[in-house]
């Protein structure tokens, strides 16, 4: 399937000013994606920036209404899309958006790009997902974490070995076997992520190579974001000291 | 009784790319209006009448999906839902019904008889602030109705029947969340007259025919029936 030209992510979230910055990791299951953000934000908690992480798919509002249509398995590609659209502004209305506004780091554990992945292979119209999207603010870095097919399921399968039936791609009629479906989808997902990477600015990532060598690679990409961020802090420490200061000078002057 | 050939079906944006194959031969009828307006009452008499015609007649509505119908009542008691929280997920509710009863019913043969469409959520994201471009992309997948009406009803003729309906004004159709006014009568006056200049501004795109519904319900049935019937009538010379 060909990529279209709109673009998957913008900016027109209003005009109204985002202080902080939008990482993102994106790839299919078994990439290692979720290991390399939970390590990214240790780094940079320990540095006292403002984290906040997000999930794909997590909105207890959302969730459990879509459990019960997943269970009757009455999705449609359309219904399944709007559901995890649902999900995803509510998790953006809520979080990311005015937590982007007040300055936090927000780390997207998969952003628009897997909806547009997931939505497209489906069957749905790439424009129209796009389009339902386009409220979404663009990340400031996407990592995609590259991985032959046949390693990432590898890696899925050691841990749970039982495969939910939308996960495993059965609403698309790929085979009746659960784990050729899975491989064969998943192969599918792996082709959309590829026509994104250059017009998306991916990131890529050797999924393949060593967990400290990646996330080495991930926090230098990084680094290059956090000067201003750093900057920024600074100043804020150094107008929270001159109030403290300006408190105490008025607490003695009382006594 | 006569029908129309098959067709494809049209679509307000992209066309759903796994539909591709299904063909329609029915035909999709939209009555839209504000609460109270006397929506109900008209459908069920265009029904009983097309039905008497010999016309095989489904009924639907927004928020009558089993799929997610509950959910969306259930959320807004116990969630403050986003703006566009909200509206995707009348979206994904709508389109279970498009996909699974309104598209069948069409392909089948049935006249659709629906209880408001798209419009009614797209007027709903407008006056709560969504652009109206996003809105009209996001129901690219609609198929486009055959025939649209618009109940019109002055907001102070809606404020007496619904209160002889209700005897008290629903929060969500007094457009409380929007915080337009502390009085509840104000904020709906305010409110129904905000989505009735949406209805106006849409009746252009997407040929919308108003009806005026300050009438009895007679006249307006009578209106809205002979209308219908010149429509379908115009179908069966067609076919002939």
């Amino acid at each position: 399937m060909k990529s279209s030209s709109s673009p998957r992510a913008s900016q027109h979230s209003k005009k109204l000013e985002v202080k902080g910055k939008l990482i993102v990791v994106e790839g299919i299951d078994g990439t290692g994606k979720s290991t390399q953000i939970r390590l990214l934000g240790k780094w940079l908690r320990s540095k006292q920036l403002p984290v906040f992480m997000t999930e794909w798919n997590s909105s207890e509002m959302v969730k459990e209404i879509t459990s019960k249509g997943k269970k009757k398995g009455r999705l449609t590609p359309t219904t399944f899309s709007l559901l995890h659209a649902t999900d995803f502004a509510d998790r953006y209305e809520r979080n990311i958006f005015p937590l982007l506004r007040a300055g936090y780091i927000v780390l997207a554990d998969r952003y628009v790009y897997t909806a547009y992945a997931r939505d497209v292979v489906r069957g749905c119209s790439p424009k129209w997902v796009c389009k339902v999207y386009d409220f979404a603010i663009k990340p400031d870095v996407v990592f995609y974490f590259r991985v032959p097919v046949d390693v990432a399921i590898e890696r899925i399968l050691v841990g749970r070995p039982k495969l939910k039936y939308y996960e495993a791609g059965m609403d698309l009629n790929l085979s009746n076997d659960q784990y050729d479906s899975y491989r064969i989808f998943q192969s599918r997902i792996i082709e959309q992520y590829e026509s994104m990477v250059k017009p998306e600015g991916f990131v890529v990532i050797d999924g393949t190579s060593g967990i400290e060598e990646q996330q080495q690679l991930v926090r230098k990409t990084i680094m290059k974001l956090l000067p201003h961020q750093e900057e920024e802090q600074k100043q804020l420490r150094l107008q929270q000291q001159q109030f403290e200061r300006q408190n105490k000078v008025v607490v003695t002057a009382d006594n | 009784m006569p029908s129309i050939g098959a067709r494809p079906m049209e679509y307000y944006g992209p066309s759903i790319p796994y539909l591709k194959e299904t063909e329609i031969k029915g035909r999709f009828i939209v009555i839209e209006g504000p609460d109270a307006s006397g929506r109900s009452t008209q459908i069920a008499m265009v029904t009983t009448k097309l039905e008497a015609d010999g016309h095989a007649v489904l009924n639907t509505g927004l928020r009558r999906s089993e799929l997610i119908g509950e959910g969306i009542l259930e959320a807004k008691r116990n969630f403050i839902l986003g703006k566009r929280t909200l509206s995707l997920f009348y979206a994904a509710d709508f389109a279970d019904q498009l996909e699974n009863k309104i598209i069948p019913a069409l392909h089948a043969g049935y006249v659709v008889l629906a209880d408001r469409y798209i419009y009614t959520l797209m007027a709903r994201d407008a006056v709560r602030g969504i652009r109206r471009i996003w809105s009209h992309n996001l129901f690219g997948f609609a198929i486009k109705p055959d025939l649209v009406f618009y109940l019109d009803v002055d907001a102070g003729e809606l404020v007496h029947r619904v209160f002889q309906k209700n005897s008290s004004l629903d929060y969500y159709e007094s457009g409380a969340d929007l915080g337009l006014s502390e009085d509840m009568l104000d904020s709906f006056l305010i409110y129904q007259g905000m989505l009735a200049k949406e209805f106006h501004r849409m009746q252009r795109r997407y040929d919308i025919v108003p009806i005026n519904g300050n009438r009895s319900i007679v006249e307006v049935n009578s209106d809205l029936q002979d209308k219908i019937d010149k429509f379908l009538n115009m179908d069966v010379l067609i076919s002939k």
